[in-house]
């Protein structure tokens, strides 16, 4: 089935879906229409899982047509091992938004379902644009539903939020598109593969990487252009968060894996170190300030990204290695698989936080850890859940969250036992924060009236929760399908960035 | 008979042919101006028919050509191989280029009418003259942008610029109106003195006022080192300057644009944009092009001010009409980048640029107008205050303008800024590229605070009561025009194609 278009189809259905939901008014009958299109999305994701080659790094899926010739710019979309699973993550959460906000949106709820039935679109089209600015492109348009997003649906202090948001990511990509088009003068075509073929000065190599350090580094986000999340997330409605952290913040991993390592190797090289240091940075300081926060929603954000700390260090751990190793990649590879795990399997756990925290919010509408304790008496379903996601977030073997950092780990001893020695804190202050969430929002003696009149989980949530628990223990218990899809193109994706690109 | 054959026929009668779509507005003016004469306040709507059908019909001349003009054209082609021709001496050019600049002006001045119409009824400025003054403005832009020599540049510039003199002071009686209308007129001279005076100082080195011979002629002599070609050269580009509205040059834009009456302010700030690049690059490229690296760095001190001033004092604002004014001057400043990467490519970013912007700045004055009524101009930011829940779509569009001149994709104003931004990374001036991009984020904040202020805030009590009604006319192009700036940010391919080719055949 759609032989040739599949990807088109995953890009421009959710697009045009959300037009028509749009049109269907406020109505009723938005939200089922929303869920039909996107559990049609999603249903046809999975053609790409079942249609995947996993042998070689080769794009498949592989659709190609002239768009702008005056710039030679192409309409070129395909997928590889890496960006296969993140489409499918993206079309399997966007299901869940649409679920989760079934009830509990009111205020122009048409709006809000389009909103998110477009933005699965286009990020379905920044995982498979194989043009530069193609991926820009969306890159950029991913901003203005998620502006609005924000925007309308958020909390009080929501317009801070989505502006300092917008003009965040704005003015980080911008510099990525100066060096998109210094590339293209040099090799005289916006084609992503072409990118990575072009010889390239050191200078004008590492002036590229730090563009993209930019660009990437906020949107991961890394520490210190991170302080927009905490603001995003806090203020923006549950189904917000979701997709912020699940599926959006994964694009500055993949931005590393698609743009930074193969497009300027040598760069990467020699400022390998500085992502490093600002991964640790980010798993280490950014994890204590998460144990101070008094806001349920600000603890996860800053967990996200305590944990997309292990992403980047996973991904830029070739380098130390390599070096340490005298020149053999061998255990390379185990990091970057754990990153790109880690990524799969925080998409998972920072999506089921959220929407744990959303189901207490829409409750009790504070998000202060305070106002809470003693939940699992009134909500022993739900405790079981949040414990369970707690566990995940917190690495707990059997889980989703322990293989991927677990793998980052055991590479980062290959290359300095330093690097590992302060990555491996994150599995103390991790638990000591998520645990303490736990202790004091689920456990105890009922804390006030407010909580004694809770409702335990309704079908829509446990459904919700149930699916997301499934796949953070499958990831867990069984990485295996997930490890192999990705290794090849992971494999080539290290050669790339071994060989070096330097003009002679 | 015998008189007639001591007179030397140097001319050749039907190349004059070339000029017929000028020819034929110049009459279609002068028709309307006279018809207007006998026909009754309550029947204006004929003039503005009359108005519309006349700019059709040019554009439709410029397009379609006659039978003579496509003879001669094809003749012409097939003789020198070159797809710019010349007429009246070889003072009046028709080459690609050209023809679609023209057709912009048209197109866009019919939809400012459009706009414009219900807001000049309400406001006791439905009058003939207004049409007459719009098609002389017209007139006046086509010539700029077929000129050939300094002279003709300067008869049409001023031709364009009288007209508007008037149109700003048209509400007589309103002060500050007369004075932005004062005010433009002071500048406007000065800046047109400069521009004689620095054409004046080229012709007196050069020995010629055709931009052919003033190219020759600095083709073969060192241009660089002579101070009197230099000084010339400064004088054009500040008469430029100021007909264009970059900083230094750019006290009057916001004065200009906040007084005049939301309607005029439409026309001012979109068409005659057209004709200044037609103007620049005239003069510039085709005339003193070999002084490349002469206006090549003046200019990227006035674009990066422009960009910088332009953006920063915008956000000052609380007025819509000036926040567009200096957002206007930070769009120039774009414009210009394009302009001095000295390619092409370069001339082509730009002209796409100008083109799409006054597609976009058309819409967004537009909305300005859509928001007033009847002895209330909604000009101040706080107006668009929960525009969305009153008026949706209306909200949408002006959504999409914004965006649009964010740069933010899929509009078509991220591919006006990627297309001007790739000619300077082209022409090695990577500074300017990077404070570019740089200004257009601090740019998209004010343009993201009015997208909030429309969707984000509750409406006002005051700016929720009603509107004067709206004609069908209006909302239809209001939607087209929105949806044309979402379609060329789709497929921006076709319009790019073909200002590259315009400029490449022509110059």
């Amino acid at each position: 089935m759609f032989d040739g278009y599949l990807l088109s189809v995953l890009v421009w259905l959710p697009i045009i879906g959300g037009i028509l939901t749009l049109l269907t008014g406020d109505k009723f009958a938005t939200r089922p229409v929303a869920l039909i299109i996107s559990i049609a999305t999603f249903a046809i994701s999975l053609l790409l899982w079942t249609g995947f080659n996993s042998k070689g790094y080769q794009l498949q899926f592989v659709e190609l047509m002239p768009w702008i010739e005056t710039f030679k710019v192409n309409y070129h979309l395909g997928v590889d091992g890496i960006s296969m699973p993140l489409i499918l993550l993206n079309t399997f959460t966007t299901v869940l938004i649409v679920l989760a906000g079934w009830e509990v949106i009111k205020h122009k709820p048409s709006q809000y379902m389009a909103s998110f039935l477009i933005m699965e679109g286009i990020i379905n089209g920044v995982f498979a644009a194989q043009d530069a600015i193609l991926f820009y492109v969306f890159f950029e348009a991913m901003l203005i539903p998620m502006f609005i997003v924000i925007g309308i649906w958020g909390g009080d202090n929501r317009i801070y939020a989505t502006i300092k948001f917008f003009l965040y990511t704005f003015f980080g990509s911008v510099f990525m598109l100066v060096s998109l088009i210094y590339m293209y003068t040099q090799a005289g075509s916006f084609a992503i593969a072409d990118l990575h073929t072009v010889k390239l000065g050191m200078t004008p190599q590492i002036l590229i990487f730090l563009s993209f350090l930019i660009a990437f580094g906020v949107k991961v986000p890394m520490w210190p252009v991170h302080t927009w999340l905490p603001d995003a997330h806090v203020q923006a409605p549950t189904g917000g968060s979701v997709i912020l952290a699940a599926v959006m913040l994964k694009i500055g991993g993949y931005g590393f894996l698609r743009f930074s390592l193969p497009m300027v190797p040598d760069a990467s090289n020699e400022l390998a170190w500085l992502v490093i240091f600002m991964s640790l940075t980010a798993v280490v300081y950014i994890g204590f300030i998460a144990l101070v926060q008094s806001d349920m929603k600000k603890l996860v954000a800053y967990s996200s990204i305590a944990h997309m700390g292990f992403v980047t260090l996973g991904f830029f751990l070739l380098f130390p290695i390599m070096k340490a190793s005298g020149g053999s990649s061998e255990g390379a590879l185990m990091g970057m698989q754990g990153g790109m795990v880690q990524m799969i399997s925080h998409g998972f756990i920072s999506g089921a936080m959220f929407l744990c925290i959303g189901v207490l919010y829409d409750r009790m509408h504070t998000r202060e850890i305070n106002a809470y304790g003693g939940v699992s008496n009134r909500m022993p379903w739900f405790a079981a859940f949040f414990v369970l996601f707690a566990m995940a977030n917190t690495g707990l073997p059997g889980t989703s969250g322990f293989v991927g950092e677990f793998m980052v780990i055991l590479a980062s001893f290959k290359a300095n036992f330093w690097i590992a020695f302060l990555g491996a804190t994150t599995l103390i202050v991790g638990a000591a924060y998520t645990l303490w969430l736990v202790k004091r929002v689920i456990f105890g003696a009922v804390a006030n009236d407010q909580v004694a009149e809770l409702n335990d989980i309704n079908k829509r949530e446990t459904l919700i929760l149930s699916i997301l628990a499934f796949f953070v223990l499958a990831v867990g218990l069984w990485p295996e399908p997930l490890i192999n899809v990705m290794n090849d193109s992971l494999v080539h994706v290290i050669e790339q960035a071994t060989t070096s690109k330097l003009v002679n | 008979m015998l008189l007639f054959s001591l007179i030397p026929m140097q001319f050749q009668l039907p190349n004059i042919m070339l000029a017929t779509p000028e020819m034929f507005l110049l009459a279609g003016t002068c028709f309307v101006l006279l018809a207007d004469l006998f026909i009754k306040d309550s029947q204006r709507f004929i003039t503005y028919l009359l108005a519309q059908v006349v700019l059709l019909i040019t554009a439709g001349l410029v397009f379609f050509g006659t039978g003579d003009m496509n003879a001669i054209i094809a003749e012409s082609v097939q003789a020198t191989g070159k797809m710019s021709i010349t007429a009246f001496s070889d003072m009046f050019v028709l080459d690609p280029m050209a023809q679609v600049l023209k057709i912009s002006i048209l197109l866009i001045t019919m939809g400012v009418l459009v706009y414009s119409r219900e807001y000049l009824r309400s406001r006791d400025m439905y009058k003939g003259e207004y049409f007459t003054l719009t098609l002389f403005a017209v007139l006046g832009m086509m010539i700029m942008v077929s000129a050939k020599t300094m002279l003709l540049i300067y008869l049409g510039l001023e031709l364009l610029s009288l007209a508007m003199y008037a149109m700003v002071a048209f509400k007589r009686n309103d002060g500050r109106a007369s004075e932005a209308a004062m005010k433009y007129f002071v500048l406007g001279a000065i800046a047109s003195g400069m521009l004689l005076y620095g054409m004046s100082i080229i012709y007196g080195v050069s020995g010629s006022l055709h931009l052919d011979h003033i190219s020759t002629y600095m083709s073969s002599h060192p241009v660089m080192e002579n101070l009197g070609l230099l000084l010339g050269l400064s004088f054009i580009i500040v008469g430029l300057g100021f007909k264009l509205g970059v900083v230094p040059f750019h006290m009057w834009v916001p004065d200009v644009y906040d007084g005049a009456p939301t309607a005029v302010t439409l026309f001012l700030g979109t068409a005659p944009k057209i004709a200044a690049f037609a103007m620049i690059i005239r003069l510039l490229v085709e005339g003193l092009g070999d002084m490349v690296q002469g206006w090549q760095q003046i200019l990227s001190l006035l674009a990066a001010l422009s960009l910088l001033v332009g953006n920063l004092i915008a956000i000052a604002q609380t007025n819509i009409k000036r926040m567009f004014a200096y957002s206007t001057i930070s769009h120039m400043g774009f414009v210009l980048m394009g302009i001095l990467a000295g390619t092409q490519s370069g001339y082509a970013a730009s002209m796409f640029y100008i083109i799409t912007y006054a597609i976009i700045a058309m819409g967004g004055f537009a909305v300005v107008i859509y928001l007033s009524r009847e002895g209330y101009e909604a000009d101040q930011l706080a107006d668009l205050k929960g525009l969305s829940a009153r008026h949706p779509w209306v909200a949408f569009m002006m959504m999409l303008f914004l965006f649009s001149m964010a740069g933010v994709p899929p509009t078509v104003g991220f591919y006006a800024k990627l297309s001007v931004i790739t000619a300077v990374v082209d022409a090695n001036v990577i500074w300017l590229a990077v404070f570019g991009v740089v200004m257009s984020v601090i740019g998209a904040y004010y343009y993201l605070r009015a997208i909030k202020l429309m969707y984000f805030d509750k409406p006002d009590d005051a700016t929720n009561s009603a509107r004067s009604p709206v004609q069908w006319d209006f909302t239809a192009l209001l939607s087209l025009n929105g949806l044309a700036v979402l379609a060329l940010g789709i497929l921006p391919g076709t319009l790019m194609a073909l200002c590259l080719k315009a400029i490449q055949t022509s110059l």
